[in-house]
């Protein structure tokens, strides 16, 4: 299946909402917020796409107010891989997590959450992955600064 | 002193009956530069010549030397590679379970002063002699054998250089608090902690 074909899809399933591919990266669907965890749980049960391998997420932080969260994944059975993406409010990010339906998708959120600021209601231990967990802040957001960082000079 | 009543355990017997006669300081300085046993474990890509060295083609027991998997056999502990503040306090804590004599080397730039992750960088320690007294340092990105088997026959002339029962003139940690003169690790309820107190990881913070 193709991103456009993905995104036909989805719309006949879902009829109310609008999936279009991402005007960036045309290679990525769109997901309405509202729908996340609905949209992912057909995309993995459907017999036309069964999306059983959840490859990875991963966070795009694109300043002042958008974030943009990628999710990757491939289906064994019908060796199609497909992107979606669901675009954030950076200032109250979050989204249901999907670690119900991929447990792998479990660490991916907790390394979304400890280095984008993320939050994904419905995870079950979301916890700092790779920074201490007394650290402040969200690393990777473009406008994270660190009290005694030493910036490189030009 | 019971250390003269064991100075024959250190002398091989010679045939005959003859006798040697020899320094204290020579027999024990040769005994602990002739056994560095060091602690297998590694942080990063400075890891990978750390085991180099260890194999047969430059071959660390030619020194005496050899890996030991656990904290409390171990004499030399080679600080090989980047060491990230969530690392330091365990890393503090491995340092605290080896018996004296203990020496540490730093191998590699990442231990000295951040090396690539000094600037732009807010997850790495900047130098490991922050948190533990370094003997040697081992300059490279990372070192080539010959320089971490340099590094190491320059400790055990340090080592032969030592007088018994003489604090040891070790160059130790550079980064001291001067009001306090404590190195900068702290635990977060209570401040600064001794130096050689031991404390579980997560008690401890790293001032960075």
């Amino acid at each position: 299946m193709t991103p456009g074909e993905f995104a036909a899809h989805l719309g006949e399933q879902y009829s109310e909402h609008k999936f279009s591919l991402d005007e960036l990266n045309e290679e990525c669907v769109l997901l309405p917020l509202e729908i996340v965890p609905q949209c992912f749980e057909f995309l993995r049960d459907d017999d036309a796409t069964q999306m059983d391998y959840f490859d990875f997420s991963t966070c795009v932080d694109r300043p002042p107010d958008r974030l943009d969260l990628v999710y990757s994944m491939y289906s064994t059975v019908h060796k199609h891989r497909a992107q979606f993406k669901v675009i954030l409010d950076r200032h109250n990010a979050a989204v249901p997590s999907v670690s119900h339906l991929w447990e792998n998708a479990n660490w991916n959120e907790r390394e979304i959450y400890d280095l984008y600021g993320v939050f994904f209601p419905g995870h079950k231990d979301l916890r700092r992955l790779m920074m201490p967990d007394d650290w402040e802040g969200h690393p990777l957001r473009k406008d994270y600064a660190h009290p005694n960082l030493v910036v490189r000079p030009d | 002193m019971d250390l003269i009543k064991k100075i024959p355990a250190y002398i091989e017997r010679i045939p005959n009956g003859g006798i040697l006669m020899t320094g204290l300081d020579w027999v024990l300085n040769n005994a602990k530069a002739s056994s560095m046993w060091y602690m297998l474990f590694g942080l990063a890509c400075c890891a990978i010549e750390l085991m180099a060295t260890g194999a047969s083609r430059y071959d660390f027991d030619r020194l005496g030397m050899i890996f030991r998997a656990t904290p409390r056999q171990t004499d030399l502990m080679i600080v090989a590679g980047t060491l990230t503040l969530k690392m330091a306090p365990r890393v503090k804590l491995l340092y605290e379970q080896m018996p004296d004599p203990k020496y540490v080397i730093a191998m590699g730039g990442c231990t000295m002063h951040g090396g690539p992750f000094y600037h732009d960088s807010y997850s790495v320690l900047k130098g490991v002699d922050k948190i533990i007294p370094v003997d040697i340092h081992v300059a490279g990105c990372p070192p080539r054998p010959e320089a971490l088997l340099n590094g190491c026959i320059a400790l055990q002339d340090l080592i032969k250089g030592e007088k018994v029962g003489r604090q040891r003139d070790r160059p130790g940690l550079r980064h001291i608090d001067p009001s306090t003169n404590l190195p900068l690790l702290v635990r977060p309820d209570t401040g600064l902690i001794r130096p050689n107190q031991i404390l579980m990881p997560d008690q401890l913070r790293v001032l960075s």
